[in-house]
């Protein structure tokens, strides 16, 4: 037990030189676990409002859509299949019939998808309710994003042109009864949702849907001709692998962040045994075999990072649970990031992530303190006591 | 493990430490230099002995062997019945740590250690309990009048002081070997002086063998046996008599 002790006793001994790397070190360590926490925390909520929001338990799509391609359109629909029907009519699913139009705010052409939503519906969190309504024009509900770009405002007319499903151009007038505020920037960048009914007689689609989402407790997904059940897990693959590729970024901060914080303990070790031969020497005479210096040493700079996990603890965790339970704010360009997220992000701290977190810089740490005192294995003690190297 | 060597009874000849035809040689370019040339000399315990002449003689190098902490390149050093040149780096230490104390020019203290820490080192690598380390501290720093400065620190020491705390560390684990190397080179005359009696005491009180490697005068004076090198050899070996009465101590 002597080295340890001799190392803490130099550690502490070494004064400003010990806490500014300690200081340095626990940043970095509180600074991986949070952008950590938080590429976790914000994965976890872009899934979350996404199923709310979008997909539901699941979606049948139309055999012909294609959400990438928007001549697809044009035959993706059909009539709901008696199984679908029941579902629907149980609140268990939420047909959608998609179109392709055209609106003209202030004059302006501006291509749109309608969509079609049964107002009564509750399985997503979209604000279907103010649908209701029994006015003269179609009543629409746009989100946030739509109307910032459209300069649509509650209470607007504007004029809707779509084709129905003869080929026959037709149009009429449409008023915002609702702006919403949704995360999900795919159901409100450049659509309007519309009452299905409205929407299917505009079109000549009656009882006709372009997918169906399905309840999260529906379990059992049958086979239904002429629809293709897609799982939520296909559905947010494109998030996922966004996602990633925004891990990916966010690993290189992680691994940029280490690196500073390695460089600190090197450049401290290399420091140390500079100019601490004298002192190396000095052992070595007083009866310190050589690999116990080699130990010594390597302890001492291993226990920077043991000292930066203890004092990163101190003012890390309150700052972490602070940031998880109030969240943290985001700034307007977000929706730039291309997909859902909230005005705020909540991190979600894994026991996994602070754990392999410490137990990486531990060992990053001991390396890099070993890496220079193997000079030391070189080292004359009649050389290091006049302050030199072999 | 610790050696013990005391238990061996090396000094049948009653010599704690003998060289013979000890050579050492250092590259240098293509050549080579030779520090010592075929020194050959013996010890005896209690001694209060010294190596002197002038920079480059061989002082150091001669006391490095003797301390373990280097090699001859030819001959061979007996210390306490130990080949130097047989000795593992482990040994070596051992035999560093148990029987022979150093004393530098600079004094070597470790800077972020107090007084106590410092004179505590040699005992906490002997493993011993912390109340017995306490007591010896406590005795070394009594022995040199430092008993009171125990939780300074080498920098609020004056030069002094600090080579004092250096005989304390080394004296502390009651070493049968003593080697100072240019002890009071960075001393004014008086502390030089206090320094010396401090380890004359010790020499006649604890019969600890002194091996001093010095050209400074002060030192002579003290000497009861003063080998000169010169080039690396034994150009005398003389003792002195009474060497008190040849002292000017200010």
């Amino acid at each position: 037990m002597i080295i340890p002790r001799l190392a803490l006793r130099n550690l502490f001994g070494a004064g400003l030189r010990t806490w500014l790397n300690v200081a340095v070190l626990s940043f970095a360590f509180v600074a991986i676990i949070w952008t950590q926490g938080l590429i976790e925390g914000m994965n976890r909520q872009i899934m979350h409002d996404k199923i709310d929001a979008e997909y539901g338990g699941g979606q049948y799509w139309n055999e012909h859509y294609n959400p990438y391609d928007p001549l697809s359109l044009q035959d993706a629909h059909s009539k709901l299949q008696k199984v679908l029907q029941n579902m629907a009519n149980k609140g268990q699913a939420a047909p959608v019939l998609i179109l392709q139009g055209t609106i003209y705010p202030d004059g302006r052409i501006t291509p749109v998808l309608l969509k079609g939503i049964d107002p009564s519906q509750s399985l997503l969190s979209l604000p279907s309710q103010f649908l209701d309504q029994n006015i003269e024009e179609i009543p629409a509900l746009i989100g946030s994003r739509m109307a910032k770009n459209s300069g649509l405002n509650i209470g607007d007319v504007f004029t809707i042109q779509w084709r129905d499903s003869y080929g026959t151009f037709d149009a009429l007038d449409a008023r915002i009864m609702q702006i919403m505020n949704t995360p999900v920037a795919s159901i409100d960048s450049g659509q309007i949702w519309i009452p299905l009914k409205r929407l299917q007689m505009m079109a000549q689609m009656e009882q006709e849907a372009t997918l169906i989402v399905i309840d999260k407790t529906v379990m059992e997904k049958t086979h239904i001709p002429g629809w293709t059940f897609k799982t939520t897990d296909f559905l947010l693959s494109d998030i996922k692998s966004l996602v990633q590729t925004k891990t990916i970024g966010s690993s290189i901060v992680y691994v940029i962040l280490l690196f500073l914080a390695m460089l600190a303990i090197f450049d401290t070790q290399v420091l140390s045994i500079f100019r601490r031969r004298k002192e190396m020497g000095t052992l070595m005479a007083l009866g310190l075999p050589r690999f116990k210096v080699i130990q010594l040493f390597t302890l001492e700079g291993a226990m920077h990072g043991v000292l930066a996990a203890i004092i990163g603890a101190i003012y890390g965790i309150p700052l972490l649970i602070y940031f998880s339970s109030k969240g943290w704010a985001m700034p307007e360009s977000i929706d730039s990031f291309g997909f859902a997220l909230g005005k705020k992000l909540f991190p979600t701290y894994s026991a996994g992530l602070v754990i392999g977190t410490t137990i990486l810089v531990l060992l990053v740490t001991t390396i890099v303190s070993y890496l220079p005192t193997r000079k030391i294995a070189k080292l004359k003690p009649t050389d290091a006591l006049r302050g030199k190297f072999s | 493990m610790i050696l013990d060597i005391r238990n061996e009874d090396p000094m049948e000849n009653s010599f704690l430490i003998r060289t013979e035809n000890l050579v050492k040689t250092y590259p240098m370019g293509q050549g080579k230099i030779v520090a010592l040339d075929h020194v050959s000399l013996s010890f005896k315990k209690g001694e209060f002995a010294g190596l002197v002449g002038p920079s480059g003689s061989g002082k150091t190098t001669l006391l490095n062997i003797i301390g373990s902490l280097d090699v001859p390149s030819q001959g061979s050093t007996l210390v306490l019945g130990k080949k130097i040149e047989d000795l593992s780096h482990k040994k070596a230490s051992e035999l560093r740590n148990n029987h022979i104390g150093f004393i530098f020019q600079t004094f070597n203290l470790l800077p972020v250690y107090t007084v106590f820490e410092n004179v505590e080192f040699p005992l906490l690598l002997q493993r011993m309990t912390s109340s017995e380390r306490k007591k010896k501290v406590m005795e070394a720093l009594g022995w040199v009048h430092l008993a009171d400065r125990t939780k300074s620190k080498p920098a609020q020491l004056s030069g002094g002081e600090c080579q004092r705390v250096a005989i304390a560390r080394a004296i502390v684990k009651m070493p049968e070997i003593l080697l100072a190397d240019e002890p009071t080179a960075n001393l004014d005359a008086k502390n030089s002086h206090h320094i010396l009696q401090t380890m004359e005491d010790i020499n006649r009180e604890l019969v600890t063998t002194f091996i001093f490697a010095t050209h400074d005068e002060k030192v002579i004076q003290y000497l009861r046996r003063k080998i000169l090198l010169v080039d690396g050899k034994v150009a005398r070996d003389e003792v002195i008599e009474n060497p008190n009465n040849k002292r000017t101590v200010p």
